[in-house]
């Protein structure tokens, strides 16, 4: 078979494309120094060691980078899902305009640059004390997940039955009760995808943390690694990649968690770095 | 709905579109406001209404140009590839083949990584002397391609189009592969057995069917590209000589390396300008085919 032939060389292609460069990381976070400088670099080290990752939490501060990290999308997390349950199930179960509106709003904002944003949230958040805190920074990441989160957690709610909160309410609960006893229990695996989500969002930010944070010691992962890029010698790119290694553990646990989901591409729009 | 629905409604609301208009809808209209300004930093600035005074300064800046020219080669180069190769992946996937799932599991991984991690990865494919690329280069005998891929003035821009590619590539051939799995097998059976060739089904049957897919990715993948900011700035900071100097590595510079406030919102109203008038374009030769 020819054709089947072809198929399998062109997925080769595409394997040593996507995998090769992970392999690359993987094997320069477990080489020493000396073999970082090796004239002609192997692709399996000759003495792996976990040395690098040792160094990257001694030497690079990622200790405490990781830390503030956490918990900036800690924060994030627990906020959007706070703020965004009760509009969710607005939206999900009444029309109204500005629900419709909200929505438009989250499809209209991809077009907009960061620059524009950026400015004035600078300038709005240094009139009120929080520019260079991690309270400013939750802020921010809430707000920027919340048009996502919004869209997938009034999902989750469409898809409990109105009939379910019909028959606790005829069985005389009232409409708190209904919400309380009914819907959350049921919009637990929602509310956890939606908490994953900001999370992820946050851990994975850049850009905002770069302008919005000066001190050194409230830098979050992303800003902190990005700071050793450039200033490394050959012999620091061990530390360098057995962190950025260490940094990319949650995203991968949520996704393998997502699998299934985004497999099936409804959620695609949902994690653009 | 009743009076009393609809107040408990809003109530419900409130807690989401407070933040989004006060930390989204006005700064982005104070932001547009402001590239009609000399806004620059530090406390207790004047800023004065200054009309197009930044946008025909924009015009006659030599470094502007220079950016938004590479800008739309990097978005435009890195959507198109990514759209052809991610289709071709997804072709691949929607076929029953061996190791399909680690390819699965493969073209996730580039999608959850911090983009500060997938520059720094490539760095080390890129690295001058410790990089696997030259290395790869080497092994095969073609010593004489080596390189120093993200330092030299000729390569520096295709190499990090590349890494575009890489980081992208993933999204869009799940969202094509869904797209794919939703033309019903039945058109391609229908189209097997009036004879049409492979090539015949993809341009006829599969490509019609995934149309609505292929326009909304594409749009979205300029737009995400145009504005992207955190993959190159760790790669090579614009670098060298500004030969990756994208738009938002530009405004950033504006703002927050000289302070120049008001030039910088103003790079950004031209951003959006130019993104709305192509996806004008775009959008309305797809709905014209369409038809």
């Amino acid at each position: 078979m020819m054709k089947r032939f072809l198929q399998y060389v062109a997925l080769m292609g595409y394997l040593i494309f996507l995998g090769f460069p992970l392999v690359w990381m993987l094997s320069t976070s477990l080489k020493p120094p000396p073999e970082l400088v090796k004239l002609h670099p192997t692709l399996v080290p000759d003495a792996p060691t976990l040395m690098n990752y040792v160094q990257a939490f001694s030497e690079q501060q990622l200790d405490r980078a990781a830390f503030n990290s956490l918990k900036v999308a800690l924060g994030s997390a627990v906020l959007t899902v706070i703020v965004a349950l009760p509009a969710s199930y607005a939206l999900a179960r009444f029309k109204t305009r500005v629900g419709t509106a909200a929505l438009g709003w989250v499809l209209l904002s991809q077009l907009f640059p960061f620059v524009l944003l950026i400015i004035p949230i600078f300038l709005v958040l240094r009139e009120v004390g929080l520019a260079n805190t991690h309270a400013g920074l939750v802020l921010i990441y809430v707000v920027w997940a919340l048009p996502f989160a919004l869209w997938m957690l009034q999902g989750f709610v469409r898809n409990i039955p109105r009939e379910l909160e019909e028959a606790a309410a005829v069985d005389g609960a009232t409409r708190l009760q209904v919400l309380w006893r009914v819907v959350f229990p049921l919009l637990a695996p929602g509310v956890v995808a939606t908490a994953l989500f900001a999370f992820i969002s946050a851990w994975n930010e850049f850009f905002f943390a770069l302008v919005l944070i000066k001190n050194p010691d409230l830098a979050t992962l992303p800003v902190t690694l990005a700071r050793f890029v450039g200033i490394e010698g050959t012999a620091r790119l061990g530390p360098l990649a057995a962190g950025s290694l260490l940094a990319t553990i949650p995203s991968l646990l949520f996704f393998a968690f997502m699998q299934r989901r985004l497999s099936s591409g409804s959620l695609a729009g949902a994690v653009k770095g | 709905m009743r009076r009393s629905d609809r107040t408990g409604v809003y109530l419900l609301l409130l807690p989401s579109l407070i933040p989004i208009l006060a930390l989204s809808v006005f700064p982005l209209l104070r932001g547009m406001y402001l590239g009609f300004t000399d806004a620059r930093a530090g406390r207790n600035v004047e800023v004065n209404f200054t009309g197009f005074a930044n946008y025909q300064e924009l015009l006659k800046d030599e470094l502007f140009w220079g950016s938004f020219r590479i800008g739309l080669l990097w978005a435009f180069g890195v959507t198109v590839l990514q759209f052809l190769l991610a289709l071709g992946l997804a072709l691949l996937l929607n076929q029953p083949l061996r190791f399909r799932g680690l390819a699965r599991v493969l073209a996730l991984v580039p999608w959850a990584m911090p983009p500060v991690v997938v520059g720094i990865l490539w760095r080390l494919v890129y690295h001058p002397d410790a990089g696997l690329l030259n290395e790869a280069l080497h092994r095969v005998g073609a010593e004489g391609l080596r390189s120093n891929w993200l330092g030299d003035f000729a390569t520096a821009l295709p190499a990090v189009i590349i890494v575009g590619v890489w980081a992208g590539m993933p999204q869009t051939t799940v969202v094509l592969l869904a797209g794919l799995q939703g033309v019903p097998k039945e058109l391609h059976e229908a189209a097997a057995t009036d004879g049409a060739s492979a090539w015949q089904r993809f341009r006829n049957v599969t490509l019609p069917g995934i149309a609505p897919v292929i326009v909304a990715i594409t749009s979205l993948d300029f737009i995400w590209n145009f504005n992207s900011f955190g993959l190159v700035y760790v790669l090579t900071q614009g670098g060298p000589g500004g030969k990756t100097m994208l738009p938002m590595l530009f405004a950033y510079e504006e703002a927050f390396r000289y302070g120049n406030y008001g030039y910088a919102a103003a790079l950004g109203n031209v951003m959006v300008l130019i993104i709305v008038a192509l996806l004008a374009i775009y959008l309305r030769r797809r709905l014209r085919e369409a038809k």
